[in-house]
């Protein structure tokens, strides 16, 4: 059954992410990712993440979907202009790639190349609705496209933003121009998500809850520092600290199923970003009680 | 000392309430181009909503502007929308002043290549062409968000800060704030098209104004 259809029939959902190599060496980063087939339902594939130079989201989509997994092609509007995304969006649907994750991006200043240009032609909303324009075979100016590409396509919200009205407004624009699925920004505090989910329920569109593993005391004081609506309590923050070494990713691991059972009741999936620690997510999911049948 | 023209009333009309206007216009530019009689048709065609009228020159000196709408303060208070025939830099200054008032503006600034004097930037105007003021409260999105995004914030803002700036306040937050204070938060619930880069590559040249 593919991602859609899995969205449609109210499935819970796992997604795991891929982050694609400063470089070409991708055979790890596949390896990896077989070794979840069947246990999740979806791979995302970052496009640039942290606007740091990278191999692209589309072809490492492809490399997924060849081995039989499902990709989530992420695309940004910070390195392409109107044509570019949506020629993009064309070829990966001729890869066989339909679910599409559409965000603004990071800005380039915060990456590794900061003094690119910034491109953001269009942003997140206005990119949803161009996709979905595609898909009822026209582009944004209206010409008629030879075939129509099809997508199931989803988008982020920020259950932790402060204020969170303008979020919902947000999401309600992305949801009015056609994203079928959200997945959220790191969840810690379920206190906070679930009074996110009580405001979001309305739009009875799937949401699948972000979890990234922690690595340890100081990425978790850094996210709190740093990261937009991001807030490790400090209980996980004094686990981390008190880990031993070699005990840090059995701790991670406790810490993201406590959160995953938490969240089996208040929305529809969770987003692994394991951001590096692909090799832990098969513990992740059996100590969330999420192993699914091989199907 | 930059160059506006009229929005066409279909698009500012259906937004504003069209009861109890405070009419400000700018004529600061004349001498390069104010559309002075457009100005007066479409003034006509309000003529029985307009509660007070003023004329200022340089809507973009804050300190002056400031001193005027105080003076007019009284009549601003019972109207229920200010309408500016001004560049982007006159709107945004008269919108910053009158925080719990919604302030529209009636004009579009056009781009205008090797602009000499007051730098544009310092003063929030892109010279787009097609201003969305409007929507956003008075506070432009193109000059105060780094990604000049126009559907809402990007989600990275940090205590209202800009992921970007640290120093600097997220546009799109205090978008929100001013509209809420306003009671116009249903207007960032347009989803807005994304912005036509001709304005400002050839529109902008081939006006016979600019020609003259």
């Amino acid at each position: 059954m593919s991602f859609a259809e899995k969205l449609k029939n109210g499935n819970f959902l796992i997604t795991s992410e891929v982050g694609p190599p400063k470089g070409v060496n991708i055979d790890k980063h596949l390896e990896e990712a077989e070794t979840l087939k069947g246990k999740v339902d979806g791979f995302n594939v970052t496009d640039l993440q942290s606007s740091v130079m990278r191999l692209g989201s589309l072809v490492v989509c492809h490399l997924l979907a060849e081995r039989g997994l499902e990709p989530i092609f992420q695309i940004t509007c910070r390195d392409r202009n109107r044509l570019a995304l949506q020629s993009d969006l064309l070829s990966a649907y001729i890869l066989g790639i339909k679910n599409v994750l559409i965000l603004t991006g990071d800005h380039p200043v915060l990456g590794d190349h900061p003094e690119a240009k910034p491109v953001f032609d269009l942003d997140s909303v206005s990119l949803l609705k161009v996709a979905s324009t595609l898909a009822e075979g026209k582009d944004m100016k209206g010409n008629e496209l030879d075939g129509k590409p099809e997508f199931c396509l989803g988008a982020v919200v920020n259950p932790g933003a402060d204020p969170l009205q303008p979020q919902l407004i947000k999401m309600e624009k992305k949801i009015e121009v056609g994203a079928k699925f959200f997945q959220t920004q790191a969840v810690y505090d379920l206190g906070e998500f679930e009074e996110f989910m009580n405001k979001a329920e309305k739009f009875k569109v799937p949401i699948l809850g972000g979890i990234v593993l922690l690595k340890s005391a100081g990425m978790a004081k850094y996210m709190n520092d740093k990261v937009a609506g991001v807030s490790v309590p400090e209980r996980y923050i004094k686990m981390m600290r008190e880990a031993k070494k070699g005990e840090r990713a059995k701790v991670s691991i406790q810490i993201a199923s406590e959160l995953i059972k938490g969240m089996k009741n208040l929305c529809q999936g969770v987003h692994i970003m394991p951001l590096g620690w692909e090799r832990y997510v098969p513990e992740v999911l059996k100590a969330s009680e999420l192993i699914k049948k091989e199907h | 000392m930059l160059i506006t023209q009229i929005k066409p009333e279909e698009e500012i009309l259906p937004k504003i309430s069209l009861k109890r206007l405070f009419i400000i216009e700018c004529p600061g530019c004349e001498e390069v181009y104010f559309p002075a009689e457009d100005v007066e048709r479409f003034i006509n065609r309000l003529k029985e909503e307009i509660i007070g009228r003023v004329s200022l020159d340089y809507l973009c000196n804050r300190e002056f502007v400031k001193e005027y709408l105080r003076y007019y303060s009284k009549k601003i208070e019972e109207a229920e929308a200010v309408l500016v025939f001004s560049c982007g830099v006159g709107v945004q200054i008269v919108s910053s002043l009158l925080e719990d008032k919604p302030v529209y503006t009636a004009c579009d600034t056009l781009y205008l290549k090797g602009f000499q004097g007051l730098r544009v930037q310092d003063f929030d105007c892109d010279q787009c062409g097609e201003c969305y003021l409007n929507y956003t409260g008075g506070i432009c999105p193109l000059t105060n968000c780094p990604k000049g995004l126009l559907n809402g914030a990007c989600g990275g803002a940090k205590d209202g800060k800009c992921e970007v700036d640290p120093e600097a306040d997220c546009a799109w937050i205090l978008i929100y704030e001013r509209l809420k204070k306003s009671g116009k938060l249903g207007i960032l619930k347009k989803v807005l098209s994304p912005r036509n880069y001709q304005k400002i590559i050839t529109e902008s040249l081939s006006r016979e104004e600019v020609k003259r």
